[in-house]
């Protein structure tokens, strides 16, 4: 089941912009045919492009208001925020593959460079133009490894965004770089292109470590990185740093971190080792040449970090992330708070609302993951957009709840009423008798200033998940119920999935 | 020594039963082979046509079946039976091949199993019939084959199969030889006083030893080691053979055409559309559409809708006679009306009716509750379904304060068990909870108080929850069984300390051949119900088979064991255990509540407790640390997942004061370890 207006939108959304509404009353009929679309999609290489719409609004009054006169406001968010973005750049290749890494990278011998910046430039401009972004509010250019990257991309990419819409002069522009010597020499290239703020990723001081993680440098070569960093951004350099490494003791962790305390700028991101199924450090642990610390020891070392960069001046304002003289990361910072946000190259993901597809529902969207179909696509259509999901209020103040919690400042009110005008933090999680434990046994603070994690309760979170978002499903659909007839405001209940399928056989 | 089963010497003497076992086994056989000599003269050694070969008996029939023109001694009703995976199912495909009931392709596998568990497990759990025309010297023959089930749990459908017929074939592995369930079959069919036909399946294996296994099957069998027929059922190797002995050894059934309609309900099934299904078989006279007829059981009169053979698919015909075997619908809307062992007879001429069947006797015991409340009634319906098809499981309503309403559930055994909740699960789409298996322990009550409650001194206890105080019973009494085991002498020395473990007293032991031994032990029946199988196939590298048989009760010194968490009690993990055991099965189930229970956010306190002494704790730490470490904007989705799912389980979360404990815990608990 196709509907050739809507591809048509998708490629030309501006021109065809009209055609797009059409299609929308007929794809309400099709509810039941989405999994099958996405097979056709598929297996028929005559489509080129199918969108295939699941409105499963509430009511079809709801349809009648949907962004078609182009000018109605969700209710959720203020007209600031509203046409605000941040703004993610994907560099999918790597040199070598970390043992540990399941990420969307690729490692290619001849990455055609020409042929990237061009498809990242293309699909910049797209989505740009698809959100009608008015301001972007922080770059970051993440993978793959970024540094691999040629600064003359970066730079190109930069100005595209600059010419397109408002980038204010002091935005921070960040970059992942491996502490490689090779890296390290361009930095100063990377800087005159434009990024403010490097995350080096340095994960172990020690060189049997680094060999276990697959990692393409030696500490040796991390520290000297580090130094060169520190010279070009000063107080803008982060440092990731893996622990719960494979033999790794608590001691050793410690040392290691103290060392690395003396040594580093103003953040550092701190990540647990995650096992993830097809890595080679996965099979390995499987196999039993290796092992992992144990739960207790990893819970251990964990607290010991919180500590020792606790006592080195760094404020945890993340689960995993510290920083000192307020040198917090705003493109992440971004996430947390449930702003919208562009994403751009391959297997990028995006949350933002396409005004300029006459809609007003935010979507989730996932750029296609691998790089030459990705780059087909871009070259066809302008974007590789290959998964679109219309978000529901609730869609989105879940997933508020579960990033708001993770900063330590946790969810204010003012936050969350931007995203929820109906139901305050304390009608929405509140009632619930397992968050009264959490609260009563100080994991959770309900306070004046909004709804956070205690310092226990923020090592805990993903234990109390589970029992909020329970309560916030119950709480909205009373909500819902109970606001339904009274005020013109109807929020939506399911959300709607399109399928924005621009693959083509060859 | 060999030894005479516990069925057929209920208190074997210690000495002289093997002298016993021969004696009778050979006047028995006198007995069948003098049946088959006199009712010979009508229907053997045809001379007619010689033009008809064997390429006949191949070609598909085609007509429709006037089964009236099969002469009663034209007709043979037997059954294979075989210990598990010996190869019944193969040679039944073989046979409807021959016969051409279905057409030979390389796809027959198991074409008699119909049922997906049956298939997925390879094994046999409902018996089916077919009916094969098979030529023969000139004759054409009907030859009804009933497939009957391999695993001990469901000997009860062998048992029900074997009264429709007059003979068998015993099938033994050349290489595995006689297996426990051999032996069992064996006397099932040899106390319906069947005609025992020998065949040794398997010889293409590499490893076969038919020589070996013919001398095995004289020595226990007392069958003279040349009259086993070697075949291979996957290649088709002498199965033609099969067919000839068939005809040849196994007697017609004796029945009159001319006497009134008398018919065996001998299994039924449930059809959505149609009802029940009764299977038949014809003692006397004949049935077509339009007859009234009467069940001696019920004295409900039905009127016959429809009748007809098995080929293996229903296939209606227009009447069935005497000797024969077939379905017959007529309108009965539940199973319970087709009481297997009823006798169907015309209303207007009433018959004697054929000695039934004792009810199938279940063993094991578990509460069964839907995992929603709300799927209740759908789960009711399901269930009711499928009982229908297996009258063997017993049902009586029950509730929990944890689990709701639901069941109490006794089934043959825990592979039965197992069977049943898969069909439920594949055929019905029902999931569902199922609590620790128990067996139904009895107490002989004191207290005339309760012996008033009660209507009665001999309590039967089906729920650990309603076990009476010891101040109020005079005695407990646990089912015992007589476990048979055969094994290779390589694996002796464990196979004693295992049943030793299991408070099993040795009964018998005897070698059937050079190193193989045939073991029999008195077992409390709550020490095999859950893992001895799997234990026992474990210790002997899968040689040694166990069958057991039901041998009464015994006293036992019982005690009820309850089960605390931070203090509170759970009901549904309270058991019933043995005195000697209770130390040990108290410390395995707190180790393995302590696997099943995940880490929560506040120490758990896990004890197994007598009265008011706690025998056993563990405890389960409370979680430091559970946050994903990295989380950014790309791809949360996996995340918010995996988070609504946990937030989804919240729901269905049984709570014990605090602690949340998933619903699997409840089966898991009494699995034991393997038995080191």
């Amino acid at each position: 089941m196709l509907w050739p207006c809507t591809a048509h939108c998708l490629m030309h959304p501006l021109r065809l912009a009209r055609n797009c509404t059409v299609s929308l009353p007929l794809a309400r009929n099709c509810s039941v045919s989405l999994p099958l679309a996405r097979n056709c999609t598929i297996s028929l290489p005559l489509v080129r492009n199918c969108t295939v719409s699941l409105p499963l609004a509430r009511s079809s009054g709801q349809f009648s208001g949907w962004g078609l006169t182009g000018g109605q406001v969700p209710a959720y968010l203020d007209e600031a925020t509203l046409h605000q973005a941040a703004l993610y750049v994907h560099w999918p290749f790597c040199e070598r593959r970390c043992t540990y890494c399941n990420f969307n990278k690729y490692i290619s011998p001849s990455v055609d460079h020409d042929a990237m910046r061009d498809g990242l430039l293309r699909e910049t401009e797209t989505l740009l133009s698809v959100s009608q972004v008015k301001e972007i509010t922080s770059i970051f250019f993440g993978g793959g490894t970024p540094s691999l990257a040629r600064p003359s991309t970066i730079a190109r990419v930069l100005e595209t965004v600059a010419r397109v819409t408002h980038v204010p002069h002091d935005v921070e522009i960040s970059m992942e770089a491996n502490p490689t010597s090779a890296a390290a020499s361009r930095l100063a290239e990377f800087k005159e292109a434009g990024i403010t703020r490097l995350s080096l990723g340095v994960q172990a001081l020690c060189d049997r470590d680094l060999r276990i993680l697959g990692r393409d440098h030696t500490a040796q070569e991390a520290l000297r990185s580090l130094e060169e960093a520190r010279k070009l951004f000063p107080g803008n350099t982060s440092v990731d740093i893996i622990f719960g490494r494979p033999g790794q003791s608590v001691e050793s962790w410690e040392e290691e971190l103290e060392e690395l305390v003396a040594l580093c700028d103003h953040h550092v991101s701190l990540y647990q080792l995650t096992l993830e199924r097809g890595t080679a450090l996965y099979k390995q642990v499987q196999e039993q040449a290796l092992s992992i610390p144990e739960q207790e020891k990893l819970a251990e070392m964990y607290q010991a970090a919180r500590r020792i960069l606790g006592m080195a001046g760094f404020l945890q304002y993340e689960v995993s992330n510290f920083a000192k003289s307020g040198a917090v990361c705003e493109h992440n910072l971004g996430y947390w708070r449930g702003r919208q946000y562009l994403g751009v190259g391959p297997g990028a993901h995006g949350r933002f609302i396409p005004w300029g597809e006459e809609k007003s529902l935010r979507e989730a969207r996932i750029q296609t993951l691998e790089p030459d179909n990705w780059l087909r696509e871009v070259r066809q259509f302008g974007h590789g957009t290959r998964k679109r999901v219309q978000q529901t209020e609730l869609d989105i103040l879940e997933e508020l709840l579960v990033l708001g919690l993770r900063m330590n400042d946790g969810i204010t009110h003012q936050l969350w009423l931007q995203c929820s005008p109906g139901l305050s933090l304390q009608e929405a999680v509140g009632d619930s008798p397992e968050v009264k434990q959490y609260l009563e046994k100080q994991l959770l603070v309900l306070d004046n200033r909004g709804l956070r994690c205690s310092w226990e309760g923020l090592a805990l979170l993903d234990m109390l998940l589970p029992a909020l978002l329970l309560q916030l499903q119950l709480s909205y659909q009373k909500s819902v119920t109970h606001s339904l007839p009274s005020t013109g405001f109807v929020p939506q209940e399911l959300g709607s999935t399109t399928i924005a399928h621009t693959y083509r056989e060859t | 020594m060999l030894v005479g089963l516990g069925r057929w010497c209920r208190v074997p003497p210690p000495r002289g039963v093997c002298r016993l076992l021969r004696a009778r086994l050979r006047w028995r056989r006198q007995q069948q082979q003098q049946h088959y000599s006199g009712s010979k003269e009508p229907s053997l050694g045809g001379r007619g046509g010689e033009a008809t070969g064997r390429g006949e008996s191949r070609r598909r029939e085609k007509d429709a079946y006037d089964l009236s023109k099969f002469p009663v001694e034209n007709i043979r009703n037997f059954s294979i039976i075989a210990h598990v995976d010996h190869g019944k199912s193969t040679l039944a495909d073989r046979l409807l091949e021959i016969t051409g009931a279905i057409v030979k392709t390389d796809r027959n596998r198991q074409v008699l199993d119909k049922l997906q568990v049956e298939r997925e497990r390879g094994i046999t759990v409902k018996a089916q019939t077919a009916s094969l025309f098979y030529h023969h010297e000139g004759k054409t023959y009907l030859l009804n084959l009933i497939d009957t089930p391999g695993h001990v749990d469901f000997s009860y459908e062998v048992s029900r199969s074997l009264s429709a017929c007059q003979g068998v074939l015993l099938i033994v592995d050349a290489n595995e030889g006689i297996q426990a369930q051999t032996v069992a079959n064996f006397f099932l069919a040899f106390e319906s006083q069947l005609m025992i036909i020998p065949v040794i399946n398997k010889i293409d294996l590499k490893h076969a030893e038919p020589d070996r296994v013919a001398k095995q099957v004289e020595k226990v069998f007392d069958i003279p080691k040349d009259e086993c027929i070697q075949i291979s059922a996957k290649l088709g190797t002498n199965v033609d053979q099969v067919l000839e002995k068939v005809v040849e050894k196994i007697p017609p059934p004796r029945a009159k055409l001319s006497d009134p309609l008398r018919a065996l309900v001998f299994d039924s099934t449930y059809d959505h559309y149609r009802g029940v299904i009764a299977s038949i078989a014809l003692f006397d006279g004949w049935v077509q559409k339009g007859d009234k007829i009467m069940s001696s059981y019920t004295k409900k009169v039905y009127e016959v809708n429809e009748v007809g053979i098995l080929r293996p698919d229903q296939y209606p015909v227009e009447k069935l006679c005497a000797g024969q075997v077939g379905y017959l619908i007529c309108g009965m809307k539940e199973v319970k009306e087709a009481q297997i062992g009823d006798t169907f007879h015309l209303q207007k001429q009433p018959v004697e009716p054929l000695a039934g069947f004792k009810p199938a006797k279940p063993m094991v015991f578990a509460g069964m509750y839907p995992i929603d409340q709300s799927e209740y009634t759908n789960l009711r319906k399901a269930v009711e379904k499928l009982t229908l098809n297996d009258s063997s499981v017993t049902v009586h309503r029950d509730s929990s304060p944890a689990l709701g309403a639901g069941w109490r559930l006794g089934f043959l055994g825990l592979l039965h068990m197992e069977v049943f909740n898969q069909r439920l699960e594949q055929e019905y789409n029902a999931s569902v909870i199922l609590t620790a298996p128990t067996v139904p322990y009895k107490a002989v009550l004191s207290s005339s108080k309760l012996i008033k409650e009660y209507g009665e001194e001999e309590i039967t206890i089906l729920n650990p929850c309603h076990f009476p105080d010891r101040l109020h019973v005079k005695e407990y009494l646990e089912p015992i069984v007589t476990g048979t085991i055969l094994t290779p002498d390589d694996y002796i020395g464990k196979i004693i300390s295992l049943c030793q473990s299991r408070r099993a007293i040795q009964k018998n032991m005897v070698y059937i051949d050079d190193h193989r031994l045939m073991m029999q032990y008195l077992f409390p029946l709550n020490e095999i119900v859950v893992d001895f199988y799997d234990s026992l196939k474990s210790l002997s590298s899968g040689y040694a088979s166990f069958d057991y048989e039901d041998a009464g009760y015994q006293v036992a010194d019982l005690i009820k064991m309850d089960i605390y968490l931070n203090g509170k009690c759970v009901e549904e993990l309270a058991t019933i255990v043995h005195r000697e055991k209770a130390y040990s099965t108290g410390k395995a189930i707190a180790e393995r509540l302590k696997d099943t229970i995940p880490q929560q956010l506040f120490e758990i306190a896990i004890q197994a407790a007598i009265g008011s002494k706690v025998i056993a704790r563990e405890t389960i730490k409370a979680v430091r640390k559970n946050v994903l470490a990295k989380c950014y904007g790309g791809d949360i989705t996996r995340k918010m997942k995996l988070l609504k799912r946990q937030a989804e389980g919240k729901r269905r979360m049984r709570k014990i004061g605090n602690v949340e404990i998933p619903k699997d815990a409840f089966i898991n608990v009494l699995k034991r370890q393997q038995d080191k």
